[in-house]
C-alpha cells in the first residue's frame, strides 16, 4: 500500500461517484431499468475505493511515512499507536477523507437496506448521495490532498497537538461525522421526492429511520465533544457556545424537528412540504457548519487549517448543493399537494408545536452564531455573543418544549381531548410539583428552577406514558408484563429519548449551581469548598513518554472522613512547547469533584501552586441523558416496523391507516 | 398547511423564501472570504486600541469603594492616568497589588473590575488595599472587549486628552513591564 495507491483509489471513488450521480438520474427519468439498477453497484464500488484510500492513509500513518506531508505535519515516531491511527482524522485533509468515506457508507447502506424502495426513488436517492460525494471527493483531490508528498522526507514528524491525544477526542469525529453525514440520506430522499413531485406516507416512513439513526449519532457526537472539553480543557465548563459547538447543535435541533415532523407525514400525510424543507435545511446546516468552520470565517477555538482559498471552493460547493436544492424546492414544492387540516389539540398538533419551538431555538442559536461575523462585515464592529445571550434566549423556549413534550405522545391522533389525558397525569403532576418545591429550595435563579421542574415533568410523563400503555396496576402485573413485551419498541424508544432529555436538563439545571475556587496554596494547606476540605498533600514531578508531568496530590475530606485522593497533573510536552492539564475527577454519580493543578509560583524553598477546585452537582447526568437519548433512538430503530416493514407505496392517499 | 391554503402564486413566493435567505447568507460569506483574501476583513481581529489611538467609547458603573467613569472623564484628564483592569479571582492581580499601591503616589490609577461580582471586588480591595482613585465595574466584560483586553491584569497609560500612550498585558510587578511603563510615563511628562 502506498500513498499513490490511496490517491488513485480516491480518484477512482470520485469517478464512481460521478457515474453514480449521472447514470441513475438519466435512468430514472427515462424509466430505464438497466441504468437505474447500476446505482447500488456504483455506490458499493465507491465505498470500496474510498475504504482502500482510507486504509492507505492509515497505513502511511502507522508506518511513519513522513514523506507524506499530512503525516509529517501531524504525527511523530513517539506518538502512541492509537493516536497514529486516530490522528488520521484529527486534521483537515484526513477528516475530509473520513467525511467522504462515511458519505460513501451511507450510500452503500441505502443500497443494501433500500431493496424494497421503488426503483426510481432508490436510483434518485443514490444519485443525490453520489453527487454530494463527488463534490467533496473533488474538493479532497484538488485542494486538500491527504496524500501529498514532500521530498526529501525528514526523519521525524512534527507531532500532534497534545490536547488531541485523548481517547475521547479520538472517537469524537467519526461519531459526530456519522451524525452530520447521516442527514445526507433524508436530504437525498427529499431531493428525490421533489424531483418525483410526490411525498406521501410511505416516503415519511422511509425517511424516518435514517433521520433517527443520524440523530442518535449526532447526539452521541455532541455529548462526547462536550465531555471532552469538560475533562480535558480543565475549565470546569462543558459547553462554551463556541461557533464549532453551535455548528453541531444547529443541525441537531433541526434534525430533532425533522425526526418528529416525519412522523406526521407518515401517520397523517400532513406537514409534507415542511418536512422536505427540514430535511434540506438539516443537511445544509451540517454542511455549512463543518465547512465554514474550516474557512476561518467563524472565530473559534477549534482552529483547523484555516484557509480562505479552500473556503472559496467550499462555498462554491455549498452554493451548488444548498442553493441547488433550495432552488429545486422553490420550483417543485408549490405543486406538492398539501395535507389535511388538523386540530391543535391532537398528537400532530403538538408535534407542530414541537417543531415551532425547536426551530425557534435553532434560529436563536443560528442568529447568535452568525451575528458577530455579520456585524463585523457590515459595520466593522467587533462584538462577541456569549453565554448570557444564549441562556436567556434558549431556555425560555426550551421550557414550554419540555411542558408539551411530556404529554404529546399520550394524545391520540386527529382530534383529541385534553382532559382525559391530563387526568392520567396526576401522579406526574404531583411529582413535578414536588420537584418544583425541591428546586425552589435548593436552586437559585428562575431559569434553573423552571428547567429542573420541566425536566422532572418530562421524565415523569414519559414513565406515565409507558405505564399507561401496559396498563400498569390496572391489570395484573403479569399481564402488564405481557403487554410490555408486545409494545412496539418505538414506543419505548420515544419514551426513553424523552426521559433522556429530562435527565440532561436536570444535569444542566444543577450545573448552574456549580461552585469553584481558584487558590494559590503551599503544600499542606487546606481549602474548603462546597462542604469539602481540599488539602494539597504533595506535589511531585514525573517523566512521561513524550512529556514531563507535575503531579499534585489533593486529599478531599468531608467532616474529617477521606472522600478521595485526586492526582491532577500538568504535562509539559517538549516537542510542541505546549502544556496540557490532566484534570482529576471524582464522581459518585450525583456530583463531580474536579481538581486541576496549574502553575508553580514562588521560589523553590517556598513554592506555591495554583489549584482550580470545582464542585459540579449532577454533572455526569448531562452526558448520561444524551446517552439515554441516543439509546432511545437505537431502540426505536430496532423496531421491526422501522426496519423491515417498509410499506409498499399506497395506491391512493390516505390508505395508510392512522394509528 | 391546509388544503385551502394560500393561492399557488403566494405559495410560490413562500417556497422561494428559503432560497432567497440562503442567497443572502451565501453572498455575505462570499464577501467575507474575498475580504479575508484581500486582507480587508479579519474576523479574528480584536480591535485592540493600539497605542497612539484615543480611548474607546465606554462607561463603567460605580464599584464600591470608588466612583465609575467613562471615556468623557478620560478625555478631560490633565495629568496621565493609568487604567488597570483587575479581578478578585485573578491571582496575578493579587501579586500585582503591592506594586500598584506603591505606584499610586506617583500616578493616579483608575481601576476596572473585570467580570467580577461587585461584592467580591469590594471585599478584595478591602483585604489587598485599594490603589485606585476611581473604580468602575465591568461585570459583563463588554468594556474589556472595547479596550481589547485579552486577560487580567492589563494596564493602559492614558495621556492628557485621552490618548493611549502605553499598553501592558501583564502584571506590573514584572520589572520589564514596570520599566516600560516608567519610560512611557517619562515621555508623557516631557
Amino acid at each position: 500500500m502506498s500513498p499513490e495507491l490511496g490517491h488513485f483509489a480516491l480518484a477512482l471513488a470520485c469517478a464512481f461517484a460521478f457515474a453514480q450521480t449521472i447514470l441513475p438520474l438519466i435512468g430514472a427519468q427515462r424509466r430505464d431499468r438497466r441504468l437505474m439498477t447500476m446505482a447500488p453497484g456504483l455506490a458499493l464500488g465507491q465505498v470500496i475505493a474510498l475504504g482502500a484510500s482510507f486504509l492507505c492513509l492509515i497505513d502511511a500513518a502507522i508506518s511513519d511515512d513522513f514523506s507524506v506531508a499530512n503525516i509529517l505535519e501531524n504525527s511523530a515516531v513517539t506518538k502512541p499507536l492509537l493516536y497514529k491511527i486516530t490522528g488520521v482524522w484529527g486534521n483537515h485533509e484526513g477528516s475530509i477523507l473520513l467525511w467522504a468515506l462515511i458519505l460513501g457508507l451511507c450510500g452503500a447502506a441505502v443500497a443494501a437496506f433500500g431493496r424494497n424502495l421503488p426503483a426510481a426513488l432508490r436510483a434518485r436517492v443514490l444519485a443525490v448521495l453520489g453527487g454530494v460525494a463527488a463534490g467533496f471527493e473533488l474538493f479532497c483531490l484538488t485542494t486538500s490532498d491527504p496524500f501529498d508528498r514532500v521530498w526529501p522526507a525528514p526523519l521525524d514528524g512534527q507531532g500532534m497537538n497534545p490536547l488531541l491525544q485523548d481517547p475521547g477526542l479520538a472517537f469524537h469525529p467519526p461519531i459526530l461525522y456519522t451524525g452530520y453525514v447521516g442527514f445526507a440520506v433524508p436530504f437525498a430522499f427529499a431531493i428525490a421526492a421533489l424531483i418525483e413531485g410526490r411525498v406521501d406516507a410511505a416516503w415519511g416512513r422511509w425517511v424516518r429511520p435514517w433521520a433517527v439513526a443520524a440523530w442518535a449519532f449526532l447526539t452521541c457526537g455532541i455529548a462526547l465533544g462536550s465531555w471532552w472539553s469538560y475533562y480535558v480543557l480543565g475549565w470546569g465548563g462543558y459547553w462554551f457556545w463556541d461557533p464549532v459547538e453551535n455548528a453541531s447543535l444547529i443541525p441537531w435541533l433541526s434534525g430533532t424537528a425533522l425526526m418528529h415532523s416525519a412522523i406526521v407525514v407518515e401517520k397523517r400525510e400532513a406537514l409534507k412540504i415542511w418536512t422536505v424543507l427540514l430535511a434540506i435545511a438539516t443537511f445544509s446546516f451540517s454542511l455549512s457548519g463543518t465547512f465554514l468552520v474550516r474557512s476561518g470565517i467563524l472565530n473559534s477555538v477549534h482552529a483547523f487549517a484555516n484557509d480562505p482559498a479552500r473556503g472559496i471552493f467550499i462555498l462554491g460547493l455549498l452554493g451548488l448543493v444548498i442553493g441547488g436544492s433550495l432552488a429545486l424546492f422553490a420550483w417543485r414544492a408549490p405543486s406538492l399537494t398539501a395535507g389535511g387540516l388538523f386540530s391543535p389539540v391532537s398528537r400532530e398538533g403538538l408535534l407542530v408545536l414541537n417543531n415551532i419551538l425547536l426551530c425557534s431555538i435553532c434560529a436563536v442559536v443560528l442568529t447568535g452564531t452568525m451575528y458577530p461575523p455579520f456585524m463585523s462585515l457590515l459595520f466593522g464592529k467587533t462584538i462577541s455573543v456569549g453565554k448570557p445571550f444564549f441562556d436567556a434566549a434558549t431556555i425560555p423556549l426550551a421550557i414550554p418544549l419540555f411542558a408539551f413534550m411530556g404529554f404529546g405522545p399520550m394524545l391520540p391522533w386527529k382530534r383529541a381531548q385534553m382532559w382525559p389525558v391530563l387526568r392520567r397525569l396526576w401522579i406526574a403532576a404531583l411529582a413535578t410539583l414536588l420537584a418544583f418545591a425541591v428546586a425552589t429550595w435548593s436552586l437559585s435563579g428562575v431559569l434553573p428552577i423552571l428547567c429542573a421542574t420541566g425536566a422532572v415533568w418530562v421524565i415523569a410523563t414519559s414513565a406515565t406514558d409507558i405505564a399507561n400503555r401496559v396498563a400498569l396496576f390496572r391489570i395484573p402485573l403479569g399481564q402488564s408484563f405481557n403487554r410490555a413485551r408486545f409494545l412496539p419498541r418505538a414506543a419505548f424508544g420515544a419514551a426513553l429519548a424523552h426521559a433522556g432529555v429530562g435527565v440532561s436538563a436536570l444535569g444542566l439545571a444543577a450545573m448552574s449551581q456549580a461552585q469553584h475556587k481558584i487558590v494559590e496554596v503551599p503544600v499542606g494547606q487546606t481549602e474548603s469548598l462546597a462542604g469539602y476540605d481540599w488539602t494539597l498533600a504533595g506535589v511531585k514531578t514525573e517523566p512521561g513518554p513524550n512529556y514531563t508531568a507535575l503531579v499534585g496530590t489533593i486529599e478531599v475530606r468531608r467532616n474529617g472522613h477521606l472522600v478521595t485522593v485526586m492526582h491532577p497533573s500538568k504535562r509539559s510536552f517538549n516537542a510542541q512547547n505546549q502544556t496540557t492539564t490532566e484534570v482529576s475527577i471524582h464522581t459518585n454519580g450525583f456530583s463531580d469533584l474536579y481538581g486541576v493543578i496549574g502553575d508553580k509560583h514562588g521560589d523553590d524553598a517556598h513554592p506555591t501552586y495554583v489549584l482550580r477546585l470545582h464542585y459540579n452537582p449532577l454533572a455526569p447526568w448531562m452526558w448520561l441523558g444524551a446517552l439515554i437519548m441516543a439509546f432511545g433512538g437505537a431502540l426505536s430503530l430496532s423496531d421491526r416496523r422501522m426496519r423491515v416493514g417498509a410499506p409498499r407505496r399506497a395506491p391512493a392517499p390516505n390508505a395508510v391507516a392512522a394509528e | 398547511m391546509s388544503a385551502e391554503g394560500p393561492s399557488l402564486a403566494r405559495r410560490r413566493v413562500m417556497m422561494a423564501l428559503p432560497l432567497a435567505g440562503a442567497g443572502v447568507v451565501g453572498a455575505a460569506f462570499w464577501g467575507m472570504l474575498s475580504g479575508m483574501q484581500k486582507g480587508s476583513f479579519n474576523p479574528h481581529d480584536i480591535n485592540a486600541p493600539s497605542t497612539g489611538r484615543p480611548v474607546p467609547d465606554f462607561a463603567v458603573t460605580d464599584q464600591t469603594p470608588g466612583v465609575g467613569f467613562s471615556s468623557h472623564d478620560l478625555q478631560a484628564i490633565t495629568t496621565p492616568v493609568l487604567i488597570n483592569f483587575f479581578a478578585s479571582w485573578c491571582i496575578p492581580c493579587i501579586a500585582e497589588m503591592p506594586q500598584l499601591l506603591k505606584l499610586r503616589d506617583r500616578l493616579p490609577i483608575w481601576g476596572i473590575a473585570y467580570k467580577d461580582k461587585p461584592d467580591n471586588a469590594a471585599g478584595f480591595l478591602r483585604h489587598a488595599g485599594n490603589p485606585y482613585a476611581r473604580i468602575g465595574s465591568d461585570f459583563e466584560g463588554r468594556v474589556a472587549i472595547d479596550w481589547g483586553v485579552s486577560g487580567v491584569p492589563e494596564s493602559f497609560l492614558i495621556a492628557p486628552g485621552g490618548k493611549i500612550v502605553w499598553h501592558g498585558a501583564a502584571g506590573l510587578n514584572n520589572d520589564e513591564v514596570q520599566n516600560a511603563l516608567d519610560a512611557a510615563l517619562g515621555q508623557t511628562k516631557r
